[in-house]
């Protein structure tokens, strides 16, 4: 127990710690990898509580493919840091408001007011002991395909929505580029490729 | 206090956390050695294809040649660029490094005989190696230099595209499984070399063997640092250890990603066949010998094969092992669920 009490410190204060230095470093590249490491702790977290497949999946998914696109786009641009500091204190007191927001709503949620009606705490503290008792990854599996089948699916076309979406507004036709297509190059015979001249002798072609 | 010596390994948290610690010696020191002695093989296997001799000088047969190599790149002098941004420049070969490393805690190396029993270890797997991609950007980024960073942006590109493949490929295997615990992984695949994945899944075998020449960037795909256009890519400001790092960093990302294979598609520990023995010592021998058959395929094809064209590389990723090994999951699907196959979990 004290190795899981140590690890959750370590992991939560990393978190917070990283989180705040996303805001606050002066590079943007610096605050993408602090994010990074806010993610990773994250999962650490998610893992401490035996939610191992969404750890996997935040870092597949944020770690492996969000994140990298972010420090592929910030390190390609040119930011002038000084500049980028300017509105910090102006905007400082929204950007305090909104978190303040976000945090009640959380305490809200989590009852913390009394708000909740009775029963709900421990009906989700029954739900969370079934879970603990298969694979979590089953346990998932079992809800997302029967119960939220629909949301599950929806959710996916929004993606592909926004997939088709990205695509239709990068895609120019621009004529005058020469692509190379393999099936055509695959599909040529001896007869499409070259002919076969007889030249006369002194003659030249 | 605690009776016996073994009463204290396994309740105390001291006792538990000197036996992980020594689980994982246990794993990386053979690691390192095999690192070694994977950079020694390769050059063995290009120097047959090209009917020269290869490394024979220092010691019998040259064996000694990666620990002098080791010794030489350990006592040059480290030299940080004054333009580089010092501390990710020493941080990102760590990265490459530590990934590659960590990612054993997970492999099973004969039965019951793995680190980490994790019920989530393909995953892992899966978001471990995907890490790897970022050792390459920041010392792409933190070099300062034009080829490091055009070198690491290759990189990035090719190893974010060819990880959807792989992907794809792992949840056709996790399909047939009906699990995502690696030793289930293998224990699903039990009872002679006709078992093995590699036979039904064959053209996903494929596709995970070439798409992990791409997460290593090994040749047809070393585009990140084809030495004609770009130096040496990312790694082109680096010297001595960093270098070496990053250099044992991508050999035991080879040893890993052929682990992977071994596991996903040639059963792990398993014999060949039935009747011969694959617990204990026997199970890790088998799959030792599996990971060097696959990383020989590796050698192999950087001898014989010439580099892609970038849009070619490209082309193959997104255009042919994305629409292939999509159908291919819907096929296993579909077949699994009407042939009767489905795994019972």
């Amino acid at each position: 127990m004290i190795l899981q009490a140590l690890a959750f410190y370590v992991f939560a204060a990393i978190t917070i710690a990283s989180g705040a230095m996303v805001v606050s470093s002066r590079n943007p590249v610096y605050s993408v990898l602090f994010l990074i490491l806010a993610f990773f702790n994250a999962a650490g977290l998610f893992v401490l509580i035996g939610a191992e497949f969404v750890a996997m999946i935040l870092v597949i998914v944020y770690v492996g493919a969000v994140a990298v696109l972010f420090l592929f786009v910030v390190m390609m641009l040119d930011i002038n840091i000084t500049k980028l500091r300017e509105g910090f204190l102006e905007y400082l007191p929204i950007g305090a408001l909104i978190g303040i927001v976000l945090a009640l709503e959380i305490m809200i949620g989590l009852g913390v007011f009394g708000g909740l009606p009775t029963g709900t705490v421990a009906s989700l503290n029954k739900a969370g002991a079934q879970v603990a008792s298969i694979e979590n990854t089953r346990a998932i599996g079992q809800v997302l395909y029967t119960q939220y089948f629909y949301l599950f699916q929806v959710a996916g076309l929004v993606l592909l929505t926004a997939m088709i979406g990205a695509i239709v507004l990068t895609l120019r036709s621009r004529p005058g580029v020469r692509r190379q297509k393999v099936g055509e190059q695959l599909y040529r015979t001896k007869e499409q490729a070259m002919t076969i001249v007889k030249v006369p002798s002194r003659g030249g072609l | 206090m605690y009776e016996t010596a073994i009463d204290f390994f396994t309740h105390n948290w001291l006792g538990q956390a000197i036996v992980i610690l020594l689980e994982c010696l246990a794993v990386t020191v053979p690691l390192l050695v095999a690192v070694a002695y994977m950079t020694y093989v390769d050059r063995k296997v290009w120097a047959s294809i090209q009917l020269r001799r290869g490394p024979n000088v220092v010691g019998p047969f040259g064996l000694l040649q990666p620990f002098a190599d080791g010794l030489k790149l350990m006592l040059k002098e480290t030299i940080v660029p004054s333009s580089a941004n010092s501390i990710l420049f020493i941080i990102a070969p760590m990265i490459t490094f530590l990934t590659a490393l960590i990612a054993w805690a997970v492999v099973p190396f004969g039965n019951g005989v793995v680190i980490s029993n994790l019920n989530v270890g393909i995953l892992y797997l899966f978001a471990i190696s995907s890490l790897g991609v970022y050792g390459v950007i920041i010392a792409g980024w933190a070099s300062n230099s034009k080829y490091a960073f055009l070198g690491a942006l290759r990189s990035a590109a090719q190893m974010v595209s060819y990880e959807v493949s792989i992907g794809f490929v792992l949840i056709t295997v996790l399909l047939c499984v009906g699990s995502l615990n690696l030793s289930k992984v293998v224990l699903a695949q039990s009872g002679g070399f006709w078992h093995w994945y590699f036979l039904p899944l064959l053209p996903m075998f494929v596709i995970f063997f070439v798409s992990s020449l791409a997460e290593t960037n090994r040749t047809p795909f070393d585009l990140p640092m084809s030495e004609a256009e770009l130096v040496q890519g990312f790694q082109t400001e680096y010297s001595s250890m960093p270098f070496a790092l990053f250099f044992l960093g991508e050999y035991a990302n080879m040893i890993l990603l052929s682990a992977m294979g071994a596991v996903l598609f040639l059963g792990g520990w398993m014999a060949p066949l039935p009747f011969l023995p694959s617990t204990g010592v026997w199970g890790v021998i088998w799959f030792a010998l599996k990971i060097a058959f696959l990383l020989f395929v590796f050698s192999w094809t950087k001898g014989t094969l010439p580099r892609y064209r970038y849009d070619q590389l490209m082309r193959l990723g997104w255009k042919v092992f994305l629409p292939v090994s999509l159908g291919y999951v819907v096929l296993t699907a579909a077949v699994l669920q009407f042939g009767g196959w489905v795994p019972k979990i």
